[in-house]
């Protein structure tokens, strides 16, 4: 932006960019629509790459030669990111790919044999939806990293986070499990456990890792119950639970990086965070149930419950596991903000949340009087925590949402906030400097 | 303060705002803020993300209106005419007339303009009020070309602004570099040199002379005392704000630049007060202005005043002075005071300089005495709580040196500077040696109790 000529270079690449972007959406509506007809591994790889190649040009050539501190400018006044009609039209776009994917994938039919070359080479099988779906999950998260990682550069820790969830979202819940499904194993995903797959307790899927991977089952059983139990309030006692939801997760890692131009959408209202209380607990305590039920009734011989806890789970798989953590979580990036499924609905960010709230060392420590109140903080939380309102009365922000993700303190202008993992004694109290009030109803 | 006494204030800046608040804290009296320009509270330095795009203008209030009906503060959103402070009446423009028991005048501050010649043509503003905002935003919609007078703090955000829409700057300082009347020649240098990297053009040296329109009445081009000439379509007036007392001229309260108040905010007149930027203190401690026009001092005037309404009668002691601000990308705090040159006899200051000359920090302390005075930071965050100890206990730059690792405030995984200005410190002090341990903010956080449930400034 400052020098006409390197604008110029930029703008032009840019529009290269969005024609390769173009190009590869009539490549991959025809693989979508003649998918017998013609050769989709063809033209859906040729697709995919224009695509990838496409984005990668626009994001590099507007995200790079902006000023890292001019990085939001016109967030608020662009149609795209400010609930606008396009943004509109790509959340519908996203959410009918989660219903085609979840209730109708035979339409998705050209794109999956697309990808048929890819699955034989990673997993030794062939191409089904799910695969389809990891793979643009994982695209995504690569993609719109790079987009992160240009927006943030100035900050180590978003640079070092960013890198993170690209990590842990390719090799461990995507070519992991692949390579698990090559040599015969069960598919396992080592990033995620119970309760955020709260079917890896379940009877069922313990039987069925046990008899088909025998020991590598036993050791998945193991681990997934040791992260589960041990490792999870430990890393959550040392750091709070950002280790998990800003670093390893995939669902955060979406958010992270495909969401983040969305984050600033989230509703700061105290009707949102009634709201949010009163839906994740319960989910969490469903899911509890859910698996407790299934235990006893797997231990009775079925004769305690019948179908009642079958019941139980396919309604949490349904309601919860598709059409909240996606369609809804993910498809209404563009209208809610990405992290509705994290904020409203994931039980691990409940159970995580607690121990942040009450057993850990984590919190965000605000500097001294320094603040101005000006709601950058507020605006850019993906979580819809209201920092300012800590910040301005100088108050360290404990919130059991709160995922640790960095931005209030990387969008503060004055320099406040600080995420720290200190002694866990006198963690709630505030800086000397600034008088504080009573009310207090968001705690 | 009995809940049947009506306090009404004048303002709803932070400094009027602060104050409703730790009243009611204090008392059940019955509370009325009163402002022209606003329905509710907004943080004025926020105004600059609105333009920006950042934020939106309802992301700048700071309390939703539960807060207050919750608290049980009315707000008037209506124009003081007139006070008669004999009857203790309030003529507004538009409702009935109001009395009071005790009132408070927050009125803040407004632009200062030289009477250049073209100064009212269209296309020229300052920038201080939400109508100012709105004023900047069709101003300046599709313009290529702008021109800000006056190389101070709201100069640069309104350069950065303008920036921010692709719109060339050019700035008119009339010092040798940016902001030299507030920061010593290497901290002015290195946020000159970045200003001019980001793409503004600062001409130096330099005043504006006059401003030229066209046929239609609008500024068409700018020239300076130097005589040159820059075209333009907008005119940023940033050469320093005075407080609003206008309104206040016949009413016979005692005014100088500002209302003038004594150390408990008291006025010339009885059950009258003042705060924020529109007072002006009587007697001022040595070395401290008399003017504060600072969000933070707004802020603490506002805590104290509602102590002294409820019977706490505290003066007001400023304490170690803190500021922040940004210049486009480099963050900017002080701590204490660190003039902007100084007698090397006396004083001396230890000094550290990042080679990419995008950060820097300062230490300024007696010499004979070794006494901290200021700290100066660019681009690096440090600690408020620990610097404010420091200079409230009277800190040698010795003692300061033993507990430096303790006071950065960057995110994790920035790089560290401070083992830099260590080994500085060495290289000036040959005779001081390193402590066996540093030690660390948890710390000293325990040992100082710098952290309490009750604040110390009130
Ligand atoms: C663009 C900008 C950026 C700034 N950035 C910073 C910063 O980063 N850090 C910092 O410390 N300070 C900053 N400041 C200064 C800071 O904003 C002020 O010091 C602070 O807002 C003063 O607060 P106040 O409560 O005294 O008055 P104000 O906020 O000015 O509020 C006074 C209110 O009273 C109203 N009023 C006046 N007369 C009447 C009347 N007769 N009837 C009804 N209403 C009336 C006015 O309309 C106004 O709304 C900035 C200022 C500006 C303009
Ligand atoms: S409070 Fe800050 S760190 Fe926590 S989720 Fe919100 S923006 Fe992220
Ligand atoms: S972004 Fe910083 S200065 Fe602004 S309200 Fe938040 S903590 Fe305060």
């Amino acid at each position: 932006m400052y020098k006409a000529s390197t604008t110029q270079f930029y703008s032009y690449f840019k529009y290269i960019g969005f024609t390769l972007m173009a190009i590869s959406l009539l490549c991959l509506t025809v693989t979508l629509a003649g998918g017998n007809t013609i050769n989709a591994v063809v033209w859906g790889l040729s697709g995919i790459g224009l695509l990838t190649t496409g984005s990668l040009l626009v994001i590099v050539c507007s995200r790079l030669p902006k000023h890292v501190a001019h990085q939001n400018n016109g967030i608020w006044q662009k149609d795209a990111t400010a609930r606008g009609i396009s943004a509109w039209v790509l959340g519908i776009i996203l959410t009918s790919f989660y219903i085609l994917l979840y209730w109708f994938p035979d339409t998705l039919h050209g794109l999956i044999i697309a990808l048929e070359p890819l699955s034989q080479g990673l997993r030794h099988k062939p191409s089904d939806q799910w695969f389809l779906y990891g793979f643009f999950y994982t695209l995504a998260v690569m993609v719109m990293g790079v987009h992160a990682l240009l927006k943030y550069r100035n900050n180590p820790y978003h640079l070092i986070r960013t890198c993170s969830v690209i990590f842990f979202q390719l090799g461990f819940a995507f070519l992991l499990p692949g390579l698990l499904l090559a040599f015969n194993q069960p598919e396992f995903y080592f990033s995620y456990f119970w309760p955020l797959k709260y079917d890896y307790l379940f009877p069922g899927t313990v039987g069925y890792l046990i008899d088909n991977g025998q020991a590598l089952g036993v050791f998945m059983v193991f681990w997934g119950a040791v992260l589960t139990f041990l490792a999870t309030p430990v890393l959550t006692y040392f750091y709070g639970k950002r280790w998990y939801c800003s670093w390893v997760c995939g669902c955060g890692g979406l958010a992270e990086t495909a969401g983040d131009p969305y984050r600033q959408l989230s509703d700061k209202s105290k009707r949102a965070w009634q709201w949010e209380v009163a839906i994740i607990y319960p989910i969490l305590g469903f899911v509890i149930i859910t698996t407790l039920l299934l235990w006893i009734n797997s231990w009775s011989g079925g004769s305690l419950l019948g179908d009642l806890s079958g019941g139980f789970s396919k309604s949490y798989g349904f309601f919860i596991g598709s059409v909240f953590s996606g369609v809804v979580g993910v498809g209404f990036y563009p209208i809610l903000g990405n992290r509705v499924w994290c904020r409203f609905g994931c039980p691990m960010a409940a159970y995580l949340g607690l121990l942040q709230k009450h057993l850990s060392r984590f919190r965000i420590t605000t500097n001294g009087g320094q603040c101005i109140s000006c709601g950058n903080c507020s605006t850019y939380c993906e979580m819809g925590i209201d920092v300012r309102w800590y910040a301005q009365q100088g108050k360290p922000i404990i919130r059991s949402s709160c995922v640790g993700c960095g931005i209030c303190a990387h969008v503060c202008p004055r320099g406040v906030l600080k995420l720290e993992n200190g002694p866990v004694d006198g963690r709630y109290n505030g800086t000397t400097l600034i008088q504080r009030d009573s009310l207090n109803i968001l705690s | 303060m009995q809940h049947d006494k009506h306090v009404v204030v004048i303002g709803n800046g932070i400094a009027g705002i602060t104050l409703a608040q730790k009243l009611r804290a204090r008392s059940d009296c019955r509370i009325t803020v009163i402002s022209a320009e606003s329905p509710t509270h907004f943080s004025r330095p926020a105004l600059m993300y609105v333009y920006m795009g950042h934020m939106r203008y309802q992301d700048i209030i700071p309390y939703p209106d539960w807060y207050y009906k919750e608290q049980k503060i009315e707000q008037l959103h209506d124009y003081v005419e007139t006070i008669d402070f004999e009857t203790r009446t309030l003529k507004l423009q538009h409702s009935e007339p109001l009395t009071y028991d005790q009132l408070v005048l927050a009125t803040g501050s407004s632009a200062v303009y030289y009477n250049w010649p073209g100064m009212q043509l269209k296309g020229v503003q300052g920038l201080i009020t939400l109508q100012d905002l709105e004023l900047m935003q069709q101003q300046t919609n599709g313009i290529k070309q702008a021109v800000i007078v006056g190389g101070g703090l709201i100069g640069i955000e309104m350069a950065e602004m303008l920036q921010s829409k692709g719109i060339q700057v050019t700035m008119l300082v009339r010092e040798k570099q940016y902001w030299q009347s507030n920061l010593p020649e290497k901290e002015a240098g290195l946020v000159t040199q970045h200003i001019l990297a980001c793409g503004i053009e600062l001409k130096l040296q330099d005043e504006l002379a006059e401003i030229l329109g066209d046929e239609t009445g609008t500024v068409k081009a700018v020239k300076s005392k130097n005589g040159e000439m820059i075209p333009c379509q907008f005119v940023g007036i940033a050469t320093g704000v005075k407080p609003t007392i206008e309104f206040l001229k016949t009413s016979g309260i005692e005014l100088g630049k500002g209302i003038l108040v004594n150390n408990f905010f008291e006025t010339s007149i009885k059950d009258v007060y003042a705060i924020g930027d529109c007072a002006q203190f009587k007697e001022p401690a040595p070395g401290e202005p008399a003017l504060e026009q600072l969000w933070y001092t707004g802020r603490q005037h506002g805590e104290v005043l509602a102590a002294v309404l409820t019977g706490d009668r505290k003066p007001y002691i400023r304490g170690p002075w803190f500021n922040s601000a940004k210049f486009l990308n480099i963050e900017y705090q002080t701590y204490g005071f660190v003039p902007h040159t100084w007698d090397e006899q006396r004083y001396s200051s230890l000094y550290w300089e990042h080679p990419a000359k995008s950060k820097a920090m300062r230490f300024f302390y007696e010499r004979e005495s070794g006494n901290l005075k200021g700290v100066n930071l660019l681009g690096i965050r440090f600690r408020h709580d620990l610097c404010h100890y420091w200079l409230k206990e009277n800190y040698t730059i010795h003692q300061v040196m033993e507990q430096l690792s303790a006071v950065n405030f960057d995110s994790e995984f920035f790089q560290r500077y401070e083992p830099e200005l260590l080994t500085q410190y060495y290289l000036q002090h040959p005779d001081r040696q390193a402590p066996a341990k540093q030690q660390g903010w948890w710390k000293l956080r325990q040992h100082f109790s710098l952290f309490s449930e009750t604040p110390d400034n009130c």
